[in-house]
């Protein structure tokens, strides 16, 4: 099986999150920048897929320009075979999946993570699967290969269910596809340097999305607090002032 | 001159720095009450690849640069020296040490292990009577011909008890002085080995210490590293290796206190504001921020200097020098920015502060560091 | 022409977000002098169905199919896009959560549309058509233009309020017009936990930390959880424990909630911790260290003794209750 594993490129979860621009656009200056968590999960399950023989070939690709690559050469060290960079800004989630069908189609897997630590779209895995005519499973939180075939774990309001699905098809992960991300070992950071990284060029395609201001939220106010000894008080307050009770 | 780290640099510092924050931080103050052995987590390096950094991939080793190692070193240190110290003992003594001057079966039968992690190394110089004078070896290791016979005691031997592995140095022609000592590969496990208690220690409690007594313990001819009575000089290179390991960690201990005290600082109110706007505090995380800086560039140069193979013992020797002194100075005043909180358990910083003093004492005293510094700069 | 609704359900049931979406669906539907129809896929009674009237469904295209039952993404999204292109909708609103999050991006490739997840309020403008969302994980909002003619949205949990109307739904059956070979998903296996309530479904949620020292100390939440018919949460040092199961686990990395009122106790705070919950309306905090976090980002707080606290607590909203 031939996989494909979609790698957005994000912000680290301490990076503060700064405007300019008059507000326009996210501040990237210092910005350390790693792959998104949920796609280092999904990559993580397709290196140990790989490791019990499962999966012949695990192919990463992104959307973005070159401050990209670092990324996608830890994803290479962490164990995929082969990197691709199509280069464009992601700036749109149909603009991001229409770069991504011209490169998809010739995988059995595609693997992404349920959304981005950045924007938070949740678009680009369902919207591919549409551009390319693969049926796609949300909320994975399990994926293992059984006699070539492709057993599921999804998430359902209030439970879990095991599926079956014929492939090609997209899978659109979150927690539960990997416990932890693999940390790359040395070995494999060694061999990262040897494995191909190519540069595809952009295609025309719509942006059908724009981003055309930003704020940070109002900062809250304080905490009222109320003594040990006084939870009746609290209690109170719940009922008369937040009405929450 | 580029002062920029390559990707790959940067990759291994992102591991390390990842498996310490994820793995090593969880249980490191429940190892330093309990005095234990960090067993998991060494298997998990391991796999990663850094018992043997940088020993040639073939011999299973890593095959990366000492500046790597470094920064490597630095991220462990940060979290916890105790795990970092059996690595840099691995790494840059014993590996090392059989690296440059092991013979080919010496690295098949020894070096591969090790550098895989299957096996931990043991460095055996310092004695009861012999710490900082090394060269007044006690420990004999007599010529029979076919084979050595090791009589004596060693003493604060880190992973005694864990390593596989050991290199010891002993005395085969007393009346040669220094000159008479070698270097011998001897296995653990050899009968007529025993071993002190563990080392009840003020700090990196979680790596083992003991003493190593030799009762007519037989060391197979072939097990001599280099020629016969190169022992001293053999133990001298490999701790001109060794401390750029350890000036490392001790950059570690130092720049993981200088981090909690800088977060301690701009949330900890006092007299209407946070103490970082206050500028008694401010100050002294100038000065820590300084002397880690200068640190890291000491240990950076002396990785570079080996990595080019060019002359680094003076280097080396600076860096270990200044690194331990400092790492002293900035995590007593990491406790001090605490408070109150710096004195508890639960807020690291006391545990770092017993670590850095550590580091002033093994792999070569400080004194004995002012000794090799001054005596190059006198030489001339 | 209407705006078009999907709303799921649960066993032939709606939930509060079902209406949820419909009253907001309404809301932007009155200002832009059109109305709302709702999509059902699955087997609801009539009655049920009805109840979508009430918050401002004029019309509900009712698809009993069992096919459906799989939860086929692709079927499923077919079915909505044709559904929409029956209506002529325009704009298309799911609701934030598994399904919607499965369907929105399908159907919004075949409509050729433009789609905005997580939004938090009705439109700033439409036209330009403007929504606002959270993005950063919660740290930041953002405002987001659609330029395509179709407008597809999945609307974050308890964002809007129910408003309640006197409206009369015209329930029509639909035929979705999807063939058996496009229904590729096969379900082996459905494993429900059952008997709690539903934590993301949970209007309000006790949760416990570290604080709580361990499992055998989780009695009392549970008996202020059921007396307050609350979900019950935990931090992710308890999960990872072994103290309380995954399925508890808020946070980050966990299940991210916005119930009503978010009771935290012995729970510091942590960042990813917050980046879970920091959507609910009201955060109580029960913690013995001042300086914690939490505190931060609660509305309400006990600096305190939680052992002491919560007998209280029990006492307290029992006598209320009463």
């Amino acid at each position: 099986m031939k996989i494909l594993v979609l790698i957005s490129n994000v912000p680290d979860t301490t990076t503060k999150i700064r405007f300019v621009d008059d507000n326009k656009a996210f501040d990237t200056g210092g910005v350390q920048w790693i792959i998104n968590p949920w796609d280092e999960l999904a990559l993580t399950r397709a290196v140990e897929l790989k490791e019990a023989g499962e999966v012949e070939k695990i192919t990463v690709a992104n959307v973005g320009r070159s401050i990209t690559e670092p990324t996608l050469r830890k994803a290479l060290a962490v164990g995929a075979d082969d990197a691709i960079r199509i280069d464009a800004e992601p700036k749109d989630a149909f603009y991001v999946a229409s770069q991504l069908a011209q490169i998809a189609k010739d995988y059995d897997v595609i693997m992404v993570g349920i959304e981005a630590s950045d924007y938070n779209g949740a678009a680009v895995g369902g919207m591919l699967a549409e551009l390319i005519n693969f049926n796609s499973v949300s909320s994975v939180s399990g994926m293992n290969i059984e006699n070539g075939q492709l057993a599921l774990t999804r998430e359902i309001d209030g439970g879990q269910q095991k599926i079956s699905i014929e492939t090609p098809v997209v899978t659109i992960v979150q927690k539960g596809i990997a416990i932890d991300p693999r940390i790359p070992a040395m070995r494999g950071i060694m061999m990262a340097r040897k494995k191909p990284l190519t540069v595809a060029p952009a295609i025309e395609a719509e942006e059908r999305t724009a981003y055309v201001s930003f704020e940070l939220p109002p900062s809250k106010a304080a905490c009222t607090i109320v003594e040990e000894d006084n939870v009746k008080e609290l209690v109170r307050l719940l009922q008369e002032e937040a009405k929450a009770l | 001159m580029n002062f920029e780290f390559t990707e790959e640099q940067l990759l291994i510092r992102q591991a390390a720095k990842d498996y310490a924050e994820r793995e090593l931080l969880q249980d490191v103050l429940e190892r330093d009450a309990k005095a234990e052995f960090p067993a998991r987590h060494i298997k998990n390096l391991a796999e990663l690849g850094f018992m043997g950094m940088m020993v040639d991939p073939k011999y299973d080793g890593s095959g990366m640069d000492t500046v790597s190692y470094v920064l490597a070193m630095e991220e462990l240190s940060k979290i916890d020296a105790s795990t970092s110290v059996i690595i840099s003992v691995n790494n840059s003594l014993v590996c090392y040490g059989l690296c440059k001057f092991g013979t080919e079966q010496q690295k098949e039968k020894y070096l591969k292990p090790l550098a895989r992690g299957e096996h931990i190394g043991a460095f055996l110089l310092s004695e009861p009577e012999a710490g900082s004078d090394a060269m007044h070896q006690h420990t004999k290791a007599e010529d029979k011909g076919d084979h050595y016979l090791l009589n004596g005691t060693k003493n604060w031997i880190t992973s005694a008890n864990s390593a596989s592995t050991y290199i010891v140095m002993a005395q085969t022609y007393p009346e040669k002085g220094y000159r008479g000592i070698n270097a011998f590969l001897v296995e653990k496990n050899s009968p007529g080995i025993t071993l002190g208690p563990h080392e009840d220690k003020m700090g990196m409690r979680s790596s083992d210490t003991h003493s190593v007594m030799f009762s007519d313990v037989k060391v197979p001819k072939e097990n001599r590293i280099g020629e016969d009575g190169f022992g001293y000089k053999f133990a001298m290179k490999a701790l001109e290796a060794g401390r750029i390991g350890i000036a490392a960690q001790a950059l570690g201990i130092a720049s993981g206190a200088f981090d909690r005290a800088l977060a301690y600082s701009k949330e900890r109110k006092a007299f209407g504001t946070e103490i970082s706007n206050h500028q008694a505090i401010a100050f002294k995380l100038a000065d820590m921020a300084v002397k880690i800086e200068n640190a890291r560039n000491l240990c950076l140069k002396a990785a570079w200097l080996k990595d080019n193979d060019k002359p680094f013992a003076l280097a080396s020797a600076m860096a270990k020098l200044y690194s331990a002194d400092m790492a002293m100075e900035v995590t007593t005043e990491a406790v001090q920015i605490h408070g109150g909180y710096g004195y508890v358990k639960e807020y690291h910083v006391e545990r770092l502060m017993r670590e850095a003093k550590l580091t002033q004492i093994y792999e070569g005293t400080s004194e004995v560091q002012k000794i090799v510094v001054s005596r190059s700069l006198l030489r001339d | 022409m209407s705006i078009l609704v999907y709303t799921e359900n649960w066993e032939g049931k709606f939930k509060k977000l079902s209406f949820e979406l419909v009253s907001y669906a309404k809301a932007l539907a009155d200002k832009l002098g059109t109305s709302v129809t709702a999509l059902s896929i699955g087997n609801v009674s009539d009655e049920e169905l009805k109840q979508l009237g009430n918050y401002g469904a004029s019309k509900v295209l009712n698809v009993a199919d069992s096919r459906f039952e799989a939860l086929d993404n692709k079927a499923l999204a077919d079915a909505v896009a044709n559904a929409a292109e029956a209506e002529g909708s325009q704009i298309i609103i799911f609701a934030h959560n598994n399904l919607g999050k499965a369907l929105a991006p399908r159907v919004t490739v075949k409509l050729k549309g433009g789609m905005v997840s997580g939004v938090t309020a009705l439109p700033e403008s439409t036209e330009p058509f403007i929504v606002m969302k959270k993005v950063f994980t919660g740290k930041a909002f953002a405002g987001i233009q659609i330029n395509a003619e179709v407008k597809v949205l999945t609307l974050a949990q308890n964002s809007f309020e129910l408003i309640e109307t006197d409206n009369n739904a015209n329930i029509e059956t639909f035929d979705a017009g999807i063939a058996d070979d496009v229904f590729s998903t096969i379900v082996n296996e459905t494993n429900k936990v059952t008997g709690k309530v539903l934590l993301t479904d949970a209007e309000i949620v006790v949760s416990g930390g570290r604080g709580l020292k361990g499992p055998e100390n989780w009695g009392q939440l549970e008996e202020l959880a059921d007396i307050l018919g609350a979900g019950l949460a935990c931090s992710r040092p308890v999960s990872d424990e072994g103290w309380r199961g995954h399925e508890e686990h808020v946070g980050q990395t966990g299940k991210i909630i916005a119930p009503n009122l978010y009771f935290a106790f012995g729970i510091s705070g942590a960042i990813q911790h917050l980046g879970g919950v920091s959507s609910s309306k009201v955060i109580v905090a029960v913690n013995k260290d001042a300086e914690a976090p939490i505190f931060e980002a609660a509305d309400y707080g006990i600096v305190g003794d939680l052992f002491k606290v919560l007998p209280q607590l029990i006492e307290e909203i029992k006598a209320i209750k009463a």
